[in-house]
């Protein structure tokens, strides 16, 4: 992997670096496999067989069939697929829908929508650590509960959700389950059967794969309608040429997941926990966002008191280490993310949140090198921060 | 996205000038709070109508640290009345420049010095 020696990226969470072996199956598919699937002669047929093979690729990462996946052009347009379309379709069903208040604003504002056009959203709330509680979930279904859209794992702390058992408590009702597994592809093993998942989606650009790819996983028989139009691709669910390239670099992504993952997983963790473990030691009043074992093997979320988290990202990027916040200084104030308000993080230390995202490509000397930058970095900001008492 | 800001905005976050508080200070101001996100705490010292010390402390961004520093430094020395013109537009254009979602960043330090000023002509 080649990558600037004097950058530490590690805002994984974001974006990802796409492997070289995915940039190298991608390539001939730009300029001599450049066919579309729709044509007949032998371009075309090119172009229909690496997407087929990229389905099935897709499809073994999750443990589905083939024809249960449908490539779209990313996370949020597949979470609108499965929100919208479900509902759309299922209206005679009911009109309800169960989601959680830290779920990504591609689910969130999508639900916001469908209110708007009559559908009613339930947004359970989270606990300290951001879990959804079953007992919540079991008390919020109704008879009109269509679909429930819980997150894998949360993008910005890590929580993982017990999805298998709020499958099972949704089936029980009769209601549909779709999850956001965006952040959790990749970095825990997926198999939709297991999990009891009707609808899931994942991205591209979050697993070393392109951006502007993704896709859904819809399980065969769920009642869902497009909400894109045209030429009928992807079994009419999502029109538009097919984005080859990108779906071959998806596919190749996600054989790589197949091969790699449990070693990845092994020393993503390594990594995280020594990142954890170090700047808790290190600096005081310092505290972990999220659950400390129910967490994505990638997520490091820490909040510093007393210390603004822009600053902080601010500090880090001169010093070449990338990484990002729960804070947002922009227009009139500052805001603390949904995410860490809806866990009641008091204020003062929400918005000194500090993120951590890693990938397989990080190494042990790259977080020693951030242990050694962060503490006096903290420490530099509080002496000149109003809310910092020392003690 | 991602941070736009010129060097002089960055020299003054990362060599914020007149930071920290001062014990024989005459006026001390505070405004923001934590819940709106942004805070900032002014230490002046007077004599003979002009600013003859000032120190800040601030809970904020980059750019507030930045113009809050250069606030400080332009009204350092000034009459009471100068150092009142120097407003969050002076500031901004004198460190050449905010990206327009950080500009109330800059409000801050003149906003607690006005304030400042004001409860302490009430006082005398």
């Amino acid at each position: 992997m080649t990558s600037e020696i004097d950058r530490i990226y590690l805002d994984n969470s974001a974006t990802t670096a796409v492997d070289r072996k995915v940039i190298n199956a991608m390539l001939p598919f730009f300029d001599v496999k450049y066919g579309n699937a729709s044509s007949l002669h032998s371009f075309g047929k090119e172009a229909t067989d690496a997407l087929e093979s990229s389905r099935r690729k897709v499809a073994t990462a999750v443990g589905a069939m083939p024809k249960e996946v449908y490539f779209t052009a990313g996370g949020t347009e597949s979470n609108n697929i499965a929100l919208q379309g479900v509902m759309l379709k299922n209206k005679s069903r009911g009109n309800h829908i169960i989601t959680s208040s830290i779920e990504h604003p591609a689910v969130l504002e999508t639900c916001e929508f469908l209110e708007t056009i009559g559908f009613e959203v339930t947004y359970l709330p989270v606990d300290k650590m951001g879990i959804v509680s079953l007992d919540d979930l079991d008390g919020a279904m109704t008879d009109k509960t269509v679909l429930v859209s819980i997150m894998h794992a949360n993008n910005e702390v890590g929580t993982i959700q017990p999805i298998r058992e709020i499958g099972a408590l949704s089936h029980e009702h009769g209601a549909l389950f779709h999850t956001d597994a965006v952040q959790s592809f990749g970095k825990i093993p997926i198999d939709v059967e297991y999990n009891n998942i009707d609808l899931l989606s994942i991205s591209g650009h979050k697993v070393h794969g392109p951006k502007g790819i993704g896709a859904l996983y819809v399980r065969e028989g769920t009642p869902i309608q497009p909400i894109i139009y045209g030429g009928g691709h992807e079994r009419g669910l999502r029109s538009s040429t097919e984005n080859i390239p990108g779906i071959v670099g998806f596919g190749k992504a996600c054989e790589l997941i197949s091969t790699h993952l449990d070693k990845d997983i092994i020393s993503m963790t390594k990594l995280r926990d020594s990142l954890i473990k170090e700047i808790l030691d290190s600096v005081p009043k310092t505290k972990l966002n999220g659950h400390p074992t129910k967490r994505l093997c990638n997520n490091v979320n820490i909040s510093f008191e007393a210390v603004e988290g822009e600053a902080l990202v601010l500090s880090l990027d001169r010093t070449g280490i990338a990484a990002s916040t729960g804070s947002a200084c922009s227009s009139k104030n500052f805001t603390a993310s949904h995410v860490l308000l809806s866990m009641k993080i008091p204020d003062i230390m929400a918005l000194g949140s500090l993120r951590f995202s890693l990938s397989r490509y990080n190494t042990q000397d790259e977080i020693s090198y951030i242990l050694d930058k962060i503490p006096p970095m903290v420490q530099r900001l509080r002496d000149m921060s109003s809310l910092w008492k020392e003690e | 996205m991602g941070f736009e800001f010129n060097e002089k905005v960055i020299d003054h976050f990362e060599n914020p000038r007149n930071v920290g508080e001062l014990e024989d200070a005459d006026i001390v101001e505070t405004v923001g709070s934590p819940v709106c996100g942004d805070m900032l705490t002014l230490y002046i010292k007077l004599k003979d109508g002009k600013v003859n010390d000032v120190k800040f402390k601030t809970f904020g961004c980059g750019a507030a640290i930045a113009t809050s520093s250069l606030f400080t430094e332009l009204i350092k020395g000034k009459t009471i009345e100068e150092a009142l013109k120097v407003t969050s537009d002076v500031v901004v254009d004198v460190i050449g420049g905010l990206p327009e979602k950080k500009v109330h960043c800059s409000l801050l330090a003149p906003d607690a010095f006005k304030q400042a000023i004001e409860k302490y002509k009430e006082k005398q």
